[in-house]
């Protein structure tokens, strides 16, 4: 648990040191490469890492269902 | 009377600019017709080897083909209220064929035992009005031979008052039946005639999942996501053999519960002007003792502002469930036992790279035909499983 506890520290640190951006000032973040997201290209690749490993989840895919998976 | 009569005609120039001021804004065009946004075509080649099929007990082919093909329409509209509604329509097919699969009859060839098609499509809505506030909700379902989903899911988002964050919590339920065929040699009875004539077990899965993100400054932003996912029911897979360490033969056997809480933290920063990093960490826990932690990072190089070059690199560890032993290292008085390596204690490599093409007139000078991204990734198991996966995404708006 030390982990997500270092993750969640971090957020709140970046949080607190977060600037305003406006929305001209945003054409960086808008950009098709820095999606926060998965890319439509990866999904069949988090399908498969989702049946061949046991962890899931956190990556806003899929959460259980669909696939008897051989 | 001249000042007078002067002074009358500006007063109604004045007030005929100030309607003809007003009307500006009644006359601006808003489409509210249903409008299609963009529709994209994924599809994928994957193949996979290694000699650990769960199938077989633990031992055996693991060799898998798998062709992925989904057809993706986000259509949207603006409503009276001018709020965005948006509809994500999807049909998915996958066909595969699987060594170890064979295994489970080897005297028959049908669906149920080499290959097999999966059909699901997905319905997914939502509405975004001007406070940031988005609601939304989707059905899906998903169709093989030996097994059906029925999912449903709800989300709410809001974004922070400076549009810098967005809070998002989303609920999911899949509903799933499965039917029990079991390894042809612990058939009791006769092979069913008809598919229907199979028994059946349910598996249901729930979870909410909860993500922040967050613009840090005009190059780097970050989200956090964490979902908690209990599922319930047969969790296992009928035909994933056992054999005991006394020579006895059985199939795998699981709790019937399952609770999951994984932790996720990403970031996207724009380095310089040609070079875009991603970052992933994902930490896993859940209550049949695995334990995993997954981190990735790719590096998106712009060579020109309409083509990019991405190598990307994923690096996972788990320790095995509590349950899972090789072959023939079951103790037959055990309660839940499986040799399905994908349980088992590992670690993995993940690398490749892509390409994106986004030429401001359409790749090939198709106007429509917005982006091409292709990307190849190798898949390499610490117990000697190894697979090759080269996707597609087509892209026309």
């Amino acid at each position: 648990m030390v982990l997500p506890m270092l993750a969640v520290i971090c957020m709140t640190m970046a949080g607190s040191a977060c600037q305003t951006v406006k929305e001209y000032q945003k054409s960086r973040l808008n950009d098709g490469e820095m999606v926060l997201g998965n890319r439509k290209v990866e999904k069949t690749e988090l399908n498969f890492q989702s049946y061949r490993e046991g962890a899931s989840g956190a990556n806003a895919g899929k959460s259980g269902g669909g696939c008897g998976c051989n | 009377m001249k000042r007078i009569s002067l002074t009358v005609l500006g007063l109604y120039v004045g007030m005929l600019a100030a309607f003809s001021q007003s009307d500006t804004d009644s006359t601006q065009y808003k489409r509210r017709k249903l409008t299609l946004e963009e529709a994209n075509l994924i599809s994928s080649y994957y193949h996979q080897d290694g000699n650990n099929a769960a199938v077989t007990g633990g031992i055996g082919s693991e060799r898998l083909t798998d062709l992925s093909n989904s057809f993706e329409l986000r259509l949207s509209k603006l409503d009276k209220k001018d709020r965005k509604h948006t509809f994500d329509i999807e049909l998915g097919i996958d066909h595969y064929s699987s060594a170890s699969s064979d295994k489970i009859d080897p005297k028959t060839v049908s669906s149920a035992s080499s290959a097999d098609t999966r059909l699901y499509p997905s319905l997914n809505w939502s509405v975004e009005n001007k406070k940031g506030t988005t609601l939304g909700a989707g059905l899906s379902l998903s169709s093989e031979f030996d097994y059906k989903s029925i999912g449903i899911n709800a989300m709410v988002a809001q974004k922070t008052r400076d549009k810098s964050g967005e809070f998002s919590l989303k609920l999911q339920a899949y509903l799933d039946q499965l039917k029990l065929i079991l390894p042809v040699e612990l058939r009791t009875g006769s092979n069913p005639e008809d598919e229907k004539d199979y028994p059946t077990a349910s598996r249901n899965s729930f979870s909410a999942s909860l993500s922040y993100s967050q613009i840090i400054n005009q190059q780097l932003q970050v989200a956090f996501l964490t979902d908690v996912v209990y599922q319930h029911g047969y969790l296992g897979l009928p035909f994933h053999r056992i054999y005991f360490n006394d020579g006895s033969e059985g199939v795998e056997n699981l709790p019937a519960n399952r609770f999951k809480i994984p932790v996720g933290l990403r970031a996207s920063y724009f380095a310089g002007d040609h070079l875009v990093l991603r970052g992933y960490y994902r930490y896993y826990h859940d209550s049949w003792g695995l334990d995993a932690h997954t981190a990735s990072i790719e590096a998106s190089v712009k060579l020109t502002p309409f083509f990019s070059v991405t190598p990307f690199y994923r690096y996972y560890t788990q320790n095995g469930v509590t349950y899972f032993a090789p072959f023939q290292a079951h103790d037959p008085g055990q309660e839940y036992y499986t040799s399905n390596y994908d349980l088992s204690a590992f670690h993995s490599h993940f690398f490749g790279a892509g390409f994106r093409v986004i030429p401001p007139h359409g790749v090939f000078g198709i106007s429509h035909f917005n982006m091409l991204e292709v990307r190849y990734g190798r898949y390499e198991k610490s117990n000697s499983m190894q697979a090759n996966i080269v996707s597609l995404n087509i892209r026309i708006k």
